[in-house]
């Protein structure tokens, strides 16, 4: 990093991160979810009392990147460790990141009861349609007719099912706060998952429950596309089966100015 | 010294509960005690039973297969327990639940009309009580006053109006115990 | 020295939060329930965490979160949410932390039954989880053990980093017996060295994990576990001895079918047999060194569990085919009368025992034949 700045700094990194170079594909949009997360925690001025619950999956490392202190859970359960850690230290800011395969499957029941009972954390979700960590499976969220390495003829709904709204179930749920579904396909979405992720930590900040901001993301190396054509599939495809936008804003967070 | 007690009966006769003060009074007295309930569904309506163990050293096994001292409740419980009672032993039987006579000559089967009683007393509930009551006629190690003690001692607060009853059922099944009564 | 009586499953309950318990985490289950609802009114009336979890996976890992900040957690279960538990058991082995973990045994496998059972021997002290690790477990065989032991588990699980499980057949945990409960401990929120609890202005952050993704890393930390293994070996055994001194038999049992075995060994010496109990307390670390001295001197062991003959493996693996070494087991959660015991005892000490033939499969063999 460098000490002083030239005049016309536009973009370095975030306090939130430490030096260590991340270890995902070219084009994911994995960098960028960080990103956000480490920006919002820096402006909020929380970096100092956060702890962050990382997921397993292609985010498991992603205990290395935050210049905050970090558990590792096993594959699902990141909902119930930072319930944990939130119960017995209900003044820091605890989140989890977790992916479609770790949220939307096998941690499906740690999921849905940290949000039922209105546990004052935020999660992080990344739904890229797939596994990516193992290569590239089917997942819950995967779209029909998508093919994967589990679903070589593509996604048949009639053997396979259909893709899960993990947003707009949660959202059902009188313990959640604030749930909503983003994109990180173009700067504009992404200025506005900004904002949901800022609103996320403040839901926390504030004792106001549960949030859950989902990111439609890009898995170029496991969906076989360039960078490019990954983010035109989020918006072609991705967009148009997970719709965007505010699930559950509970009564005092639509008011939070920022 | 050790003495081993069953009670059984069917659950709502206040088994368990009976068998509890037995072990207050026993801990109450500086003895070595322990409860053991049967658990689970069978707790819900059906048959219960506990073992009460009293000792004067560290217990060893919590059960027993063939106590010296037991109280049957109902019949089911009569059935049982007069078949695997030891030789010499004592059984306290409910007459008010059972309409037949002992099986066995080798055991001392003392039938008290434990309903009636605790109905004269004005609280059928307390049917479990006249039958410790009786049991201490055999249990020489523990005295009505130990149990009367050990009740006021750990009954909780909302119950303690209930004592004099609770004392009068005990007195009456000890009584009961000593006069000889005819099988239904 | 004042005495109350106790059910264990609610003394285990209550000595934990003597101890100074700052979270629970549970799910009901028969023959353990007790221990949850207790603490469901005990921990909030004192301002501490009481989470009733979806599942027992739920439960483990709110253990392993709490566990990383450093504080005083638990959670209790019974033979099948215990085989739930075991993912985030081996995570927290694999992360260094303490955790403390009850088990009120039942019978199995499977959905098995509710009434009392030691099947879970193996599964506890072989760790039951995935990966190389041995947890600390503890047996005790009656309430004032229960409270002791539980007590003890927290004391021993952040000495050594370690889980440190207490297992118990569910008639420990249903009985009620006169016990001394230990004085309240302050809550004492030890800033560990490890802990991640946030930065909070005062250090360079932490993180607390199980990967090890380089296998020379990982293979350091296997290391470090069985170094710290050896310590708990050297410090913590534990066990309790009756009537050895002048025993030419010796049985070995723990938690209740070593209670039992107590009332015969008891019997058996009234009838000028020279029998002797030896109750494993600590039954990992398994009491090697006293079996070993042991069969040295003596002419043979009787081991009597509520399995099918699980903690005998241990037993053998000391005597090191010295002297016989014979077993009787109940299984399914039948637990064994003294009678039973009784038999065994005449049977070893009048009969020509032999070194060569399989206890388990003898004691089988006895078992088919007698029904």
């Amino acid at each position: 990093m460098t000490t002083t700045a030239p005049e016309n700094l536009v973009y370095d990194r975030p306090e939130g991160f430490t030096d260590t170079p991340t270890h995902y594909c070219p084009g994911c949009t994995h960098g960028v979810a960080h990103r956000l997360v480490a920006e919002v925690l820096e402006e909020m001025g929380v970096l100092d009392k956060t702890i962050g619950v990382a997921p397993v999956g292609c985010a498991v490392f992603a205990y290395n990147y935050f210049d905050t202190d970090f558990v590792e859970a096993p594959h699902g359960r990141a909902p119930a460790m930072a319930t944990g850690i939130k119960r017995v230290l209900p003044d820091r800011i605890v989140f989890t990141y977790q992916g479609d395969g770790d949220l939307a499957s096998i941690g499906m029941g740690e999921i849905v009861h940290a949000a039922a009972r209105g546990e004052n954390l935020t999660v992080i979700f990344i739904n890229n349609a797939n596994y990516g960590m193992t290569g590239g499976q089917m997942a819950p969220t995967t779209l029909p007719g998508m093919k994967t390495t589990s679903s070589p003829n593509g996604r048949d709904v009639e053997t396979q099912g259909y893709p899960i709204r993990m947003a707009e179930m949660l959202s059902t749920l009188d313990g959640a706060g604030y749930v909503v579904r983003r994109s990180l396909h173009d700067p504009k979405n992404i200025r506005l998952a900004k904002k949901a992720i800022r609103l996320a930590f403040e839901t926390q900040a504030r004792g106001l429950g549960f949030s859950m901001v989902e990111l439609l993301s890009t898995c170029p190396t496991n969906w076989g596309m360039t960078p490019v054509n990954s983010l035109k599939f989020v918006e072609e495809h991705m967009v148009p089966a997970f719709p965007l936008g505010d699930y559950k804003v509970a009564a005092g967070i639509a008011q939070i100015k920022i | 010294m050790q003495k081993e007690i069953i009670i059984a009966g069917f659950g709502g006769q206040g088994v368990l509960f009976g068998g509890q003060v037995v072990a207050y009074a026993a801990m109450d007295t500086g003895k070595e005690v322990t409860w053991i309930p049967s658990y689970g569904p069978e707790m819900r309506g059906g048959t219960a039973n506990c073992t009460v163990v009293i000792a004067d050293d560290e217990i060893g096994s919590p059960l027993v297969k063939n106590p010296p001292l037991a109280i049957a409740l109902n019949l089911p419980s009569f059935d049982k327990y007069e078949e695997v009672l030891a030789p010499g032993g004592t059984l306290v039987v409910n007459k008010s639940m059972v309409d037949r006579d002992a099986k066995r000559d080798d055991i001392h089967v003392i039938f008290v009309p434990c309903n009636e009683i605790a109905e004269e007393i004005g609280d059928k509930r307390l049917m479990n009580m006249v039958a410790v009551g009786a049991l201490l006629s055999a249990l020489p190690e523990i005295s009505l006053k130990d149990v009367e003690k050990a009740l006021e001692g750990h009954l909780p607060a909302r119950h303690k109006h209930l004592l004099p009853k609770n004392y009068e059922a005990l007195k009456r099944g000890f009584e009961a115990a000593g006069e000889p009564v005819a099988a239904g | 020295m004042t005495r109350e009586l106790w059910k264990g499953n609610e003394a285990i309950a209550e000595a934990s939060v003597r101890a100074g318990l700052e979270a629970y985490f549970g799910y009901p289950i028969t023959p353990q329930t007790e221990v949850l609802e207790y603490l469901s009114r005990r921990m909030p009336e004192l301002g501490r965490t009481f989470v009733q979890a979806e599942s027992e996976l739920g439960a483990i890992n709110m253990v392993y979160g709490a566990a990383c900040t450093g504080v005083r957690v638990m959670s209790s279960s019974s033979s099948p949410g215990v085989s739930l538990m075991m993912e985030g058991i081996s995570y927290i082995a694999g992360t260094e932390i303490p955790a403390v973990l009850i088990n009120v045994m039942r019978g199995g496998p499977g959905l098995g039954n509710i009434a009392p059972s030691q099947g879970d021997y193996n599964q506890a002290v072989r760790g039951g989880g995935h990966g190389d690790y041995q947890p600390i477990v503890l047996a005790p065989a009656s309430v004032q053990e229960a409270i002791d032991l539980t007590v003890l588990s927290f004391d021993l699980a952040e000495r050594y980093r370690s889980i440190c499980m207490v297992i118990l057949d569910g008639s420990v945990g249903q009985m009620m017996e006169p016990a001394q409960m230990p004085e309240m401990q302050p809550v004492q929120r030890k800033d560990w060295e490890w802990a991640t609890n946030a930065k909070m202005g005062k250090r360079e952050r932490r993180v607390l994990t199980s990967i090890y993704l380089d296998p020379i890393q990982e293979e350091k930390l296997n290391l470090r576990l069985i170094q710290r293994w050896k310590q708990i070996q050297a410090n913590e055994v534990r066990y309790k001895e009756y009537f050895l001194d002048d025993a030419e038999f010796v049985i070995v049992g723990f938690g209740t079918a070593g209670r039992v075995a107590l009332s015969a060994v008891r019997t058996a010496r009234q009838r000028g047999i020279k029998v002797g109990l030896l109750r494993p307390i600590t039954v990992s670390p398994f009491p090697h060194e006293v079996i070993d001295q042991l069969a040295g001197r003596v002419e043979a062991f009787l081991v009597t569990e509520m399995n099918s003959g699980q903690m005998l493996e241990d037993v053998r693996l000391a005597v090191k085919g010295r002297v016989p070494v014979e077993f009787y087991g109940r299984m399914g959660g039948v637990v064994p009368f003294t009678e039973e015991i009784l038999h065994e005892i005449e049977r070893i000490t009048t009969s020509k025992l032999s070194l060569d033939e399989n206890p388990r499969d003898a004691w089988f063999e006895r078992m088919m034949s007698s029904r």
